[in-house]
């Protein structure tokens, strides 16, 4: 844990927070932090309380959870209406409602419904019952995507028929195009995802700077890293340099994690479209199963019917997700949707906006419920 | 009266877990419906007066997957659970009870294992099984074996503990460190492929310690509980409630080790949500509080004993959690079960 302790470290934080007060201008600066791992870090280390008022976060779209369609739910949990199917899902997944019940809930009411913490878990699961049909319901950016086209090379290799993925990866580019593509949107600067940059590496954040003008850092998770990320933008948004910048450089490197790359593009290929909780459907944004694993692809397999869930009324989701509105915006907030009965998409992931900024915030201004 | 209400349809996993949705099953549901209004004096357990003499009665159900785990056994946390919410209640156990539900295919020996754990932590702690009850149920209907126990004590003479007497100032001590026995368990169900050696569950009777303080402090203890399930976070959040104030707690002085931490890290999970089986939390006096956490570190067994926080007065009942930099957070209730995030 002593890696941990150094990028907490009382003393490098007030300094870097001092830093920052330092570079600030008579302006405003609004930085989008892409990913809901830096949302929820953001907020259980307090450090919107350090920061200089003028220095506004925005919550992006990066939480997999939050993105993800009533209806995707509905349609992994049609699956296990057949008695022979085992469905295994992340935890992340497990509390996820659908139009009716969550994962977590029809494993309550009997269905065979399992977490894991790996897709390989799932695929072992498999081979050790062969008598059941193991559906892995895969969510999540370029983070978890390689391990997913891992599990499915490494079930042809072992010849387990009895194993599937219901495929719902997606990709971090599209939606960040899509929000620099909204009018409305004023922002200087994005931290960019750090585990996502894993394995896309830096370069995938190259348009952002070229076509859009916005700089990039790419950030860790601890407080010293995301402080450090921070100084950097404010620097470069007063000099007014669009460029990509790495400060997660233990972690991250330009050209990313070539071996879960090859793996993507050997198993995946973009969808045309695919719907986001929030944002709508989005053009090549998503993967899917190449026609050559089509054994391994739920879809074929069980030929699951699109079912699209309306989103619940009144909820603003769609306006946080991009950054126009804020968690405390919302009307919905702490009154019909919280952490416990979600509402909207963004409270349903602990990395969702609303449900950091409910859980670390709200409830210190509101009589508990 | 209760102002909880409970509309869901049928019982879930998360309604057990001792969070959020385990207060609203009870304040909203189970309490009403046994005519039982407003908070009970002591939360885990009830006062008996019988002439001069001051009982306490407390019961427990257990039901842990995997039946053993590193440090303990489903035996010896039904033994040592029910005392210890006698103790944090204030009272010396006198006798327990135990009723086993056993699940056709049971093996013979393994229950044997988990009865002389319960006869072990029994006898250790100077109690007895005073009666018990066994009942078989069909092959599939219960998870090999269930224990319920059910104990009686007598109040300590100097014990005076409530949520009532809880007063802006007042020092929040901790008795060691959180999240072993919580992580233990749910590292060894296996599922997980993370192992730690070292981490073992933190299962014991904390009579012991709560005996001492209230021998030296009688009054100026003026509340206790152990946090078990939903952890330290839950347990202050109850607190906080009941007693209207406001908990700051110094994150810092919260001893995590290391393998709970790197796992916590990990899972994506608070440690503050963790389950302990071994450790209470008490709100003492300002004036003692250090001396309070003296005299537990004196103890064998008590040398991790922290104050961690303080009580405010508040309009609104909140746990807040303050780094060592200044950064704050709200500590909130766990909400249904933890689960572990990946993405």
């Amino acid at each position: 844990m002593k890696l941990v302790d150094e990028f907490r470290d009382p003393a490098r934080i007030g300094e870097l927070a001092a830093a920052i007060a330092g570079e600030i201008r008579d302006r405003s600066y609004r930085f989008m932090e892409v990913c809901g791992g830096h949302t929820h870090a953001i907020y259980r280390f307090g450090l919107p309380d350090i920061l200089p008022q003028s220095v506004e976060l925005i919550h992006g779209p990066g939480c997999p959870v939050c993105v993800l369609p009533i209806g995707k739910v509905d349609e992994a949990l049609t699956l296990t209406e057949n008695p022979s199917v085992t469905l295994c899902a992340f935890g992340d997944v497990m509390r996820v409602p659908g139009s009716k019940i969550s994962p977590l809930e029809a494993r309550s009411e009997g269905r065979d419904v399992r977490m894991v913490y790996s897709p390989l878990d799932a695929l072992k699961l498999a081979a050790g019952n062969p008598r059941r049909q193991v559906v892995f319901f895969a969510i999540g950016f370029e983070t978890t995507a390689p391990s997913t086209a891992l599990t499915i090379m490494q079930a042809a290799r072992m010849g387990v028929t009895n194993f599937s993925i219901f495929c719902n990866h997606v990709t971090i580019g599209p939606p960040l195009r899509s929000i620099l593509e909204t009018e409305e949107l004023n922002l200087d600067g994005f931290i960019g995802p750090g585990h996502v940059s894993a394995v896309t590496g830096t370069k995938a954040y190259d348009f952002v700077a070229a076509e859009y003008s916005k700089p990039v850092v790419v950030s860790g998770f601890e407080p010293v890293d995301i402080l450090e990320s921070l100084y950097m933008l404010v620097r470069m948004a007063n000099g007014g340099i669009a460029a990509v910048d790495n400060q997660y450089t233990r972690a991250i490197t330009k050209d990313g994690n070539q071996a879960a790359q090859a793996a993507m593009a050997e198993v995946f290929e973009e969808r045309d479209s695919f719907e986001w909780r929030g944002l709508g459907f989005i053009s090549q944004s998503a993967l899917k199963i190449k026609r050559k694993y089509a054994a391994y692809d739920a879809e074929a397999r069980f030929s699951i019917e699109s079912i699209r869930s309306p989103e619940p009324n009144g909820a603003i989701c769609g306006e946080v997700l991009v950054g126009a509105k804020r968690p405390e915006d919302c009307p919905l907030l702490g009154v019909g949707c919280t952490p416990e009965s979600p509402t909207g998409a963004l409270m349903v992931s602990s990395e969702g906006a609303c449900a950091a900024y409910y859980t670390y915030v709200h409830r210190g201004l509101t009589v508990a419920g | 009266m209760s102002t909880v209400h409970f509309f869901d349809p049928s019982i879930q996993l998360g309604h057990g877990a001792g969070g959020r949705a385990s207060r609203r099953l009870i304040e909203g549901l189970v309490s009403p419906a046994l005519g039982i209004w407003g908070p009970s004096e002591l939360e885990d357990g009830a006062m008996l007066v019988v002439g001069d003499e001051r009982l306490v009665m407390t019961t427990d159900s257990f039901v842990v997957s995997p039946r053993t785990f590193p440090g303990g056994s489903i035996g010896e946390l039904a033994v040592n659970g029910t005392l210890n919410d006698l103790a944090v209640s204030g009272a010396a156990p006198l006798a327990i009870s135990v009723a086993l539900i056993l699940e056709a295919g049971l093996a013979s020996e393994d229950l044997y294992r988990e009865l002389e754990a319960i006869a072990r932590c029994a006898g250790a702690a100077g109690v007895s099984v005073a009666t018990g009850d066994t009942k078989v149920v069909e092959h599939g209907r219960g998870d090999g074996l269930f224990i319920t126990t059910t104990g009686v004590g007598r109040m300590h003479g100097k014990a005076a503990l409530g949520a009532g007497r809880v007063r802006p100032g007042d020092a929040i001590l901790l008795s060691g460190a959180i999240g072993d026995h919580g992580m233990t368990v749910m590292l060894a169900r296996g599922e997980l492929d993370l192992a730690s050696e070292s981490l073992r569950s933190d299962t014991r009777p904390v009579w012991p310690y709560v005996e001492a303080l209230l021998d030296r402090f009688g009054p100026e203890v003026r509340w206790m509980r152990d946090p078990t399930r939903g952890g330290l976070a839950t347990t202050l959040n109850e607190l906080a409630t009941s007693a209207k104030i406001k908990i700051v707690l110094d994150e810092g002085s919260i001893v995590v080790h290391d393998p709970v931490r790197g796992a916590c890290e990990i899972l994506g999970i608070d440690p503050l949500h963790v389950a302990n089986e071994g450790q209470f939390v008490a709100v003492v006096s300002a004036e003692i509080a250090s001396d309070a956490k003296a005299l537990l570190r004196s103890l064998p067994g008590g040398d991790e004993a922290m104050v961690i926080g303080e009580v405010e007065a508040a309009e609104i009942p909140v746990v807040v959690a303050v780094s060592g930099y200044g950064g704050s957070r709200v500590i909130d209730m766990l909400t249904g079960d933890p689960l572990p995030r990946i993405c």
